[in-house]
């Protein structure tokens, strides 16, 4: 098995994921965006500061040639998982529906979130109903309008959302103004992920959290299902 | 023919302006107690087209697939010589 590890200008938590993912014995290369994305089994978009955010977050890095090879991959059914930056890609390029932009309150936050499961997506099966992960992002606020909140609760593509620590999506619980609490989201089909909070930062005890490691072990077990 | 074009952007009516909403609270400190702020990008460029209609068209398509993000932003256009 060989995950392919997305690299931009800017990208700096590709080397955390690549770390994770080889402590669950799984093979990750790093792949610069002027590369092919050929004979890899998934993807992951790392979270960093592609472009320096110029524009808007993950706007430059979203029309690159590599995120054509991404689409592609998306549509052969394999797994796509963007991390905080990696989801506002994502969300750029338009693999997941929505955006995510800045903070209600317009500053960087980085600091521990709960989160609640919801449906079934590549990267969850394996995860607990609540998850422990931290944030890092100052353009985090999950946007979609009326029609597309209801369609997207109608396809089951809301995947975790911020919640307190009895799991109740609240006020307070809400770290960036998401629209109804919303911190990841899933394409029509679940194989594709734009998520803010960062699973890499949660892969070890030692970190705080090892919660993050379902989510990567999910999608190996999507991948082997294949 | 060189056309000079000025793109303004900016949020959907209703969304949310975390940075407006920090500006106007700013201009209170000072003493300026406005009603409303609103914040925009404007894009000035210059390029070379066919007519103002070709013009038009190119900037259109910069707006749809890179300077703007339909989901949150309006934006508007004006073409001069």
């Amino acid at each position: 098995m060989n995950i392919a590890i997305l690299r931009f200008g800017g990208s700096n938590c590709d080397l955390d994921v690549q770390k994770a993912l080889n402590n669950l014995n799984v093979g990750a290369e790093l792949v610069w965006y002027k590369e092919t994305l050929e004979s890899f089994d998934g993807a992951i978009i790392p979270g960093g500061f592609s472009y320096g955010d110029y524009l808007r977050a993950g706007a430059i890095a979203a029309r690159t040639k590599i995120m054509q090879s991404v689409a592609e991959m998306a549509a052969d059914g394999k797994p796509v998982l963007g991390i905080c930056n990696g989801a506002q890609i994502l969300s750029e390029s338009h693999l997941v529906p929505g955006t995510f932009t800045l903070n209600q309150y317009p500053k960087f936050i980085c600091r521990w979130v709960k989160l609640r499961t919801f449906g079934e997506s590549a990267f969850t099966v394996l995860s607990n109903a609540l998850v422990d992960l931290p944030i890092a992002h100052k353009e985090g606020r999950y946007v979609a309008d009326p029609r597309l909140l209801k369609e997207l609760y109608e396809n089951d593509q809301v995947v975790f959302k911020y919640v307190d620590d009895k799991g109740r999506p609240t006020l307070a619980a809400n770290p960036n103004g998401s629209l109804d609490n919303i911190a990841a989201i899933s394409n029509l089909e679940k194989n594709v992920l734009a998520m803010m909070p960062h699973p890499e930062r949660a892969s070890q005890k030692l970190l705080g959290s090892a919660d993050g490691n379902a989510i990567f072990e999910s999608m190996v077990r999507y991948i082997k299902a294949l | 023919m060189l056309y000079r074009a000025e793109i303004t952007i900016k949020l959907k009516h209703g969304m949310l302006d975390p940075e407006a909403t920090t500006i106007k609270s700013a201009l209170k400190h000072l003493g300026y107690d406005c009603q409303s702020v609103k914040q925009a990008a404007v894009y000035e460029l210059e390029l070379t087209a066919d007519s103002r209609e070709n013009a038009t068209d190119i900037v259109n398509g910069m707006c749809q697939r890179l300077l703007a993000n339909p989901i949150i932003h309006d934006y508007d256009i004006r073409i001069t010589k």
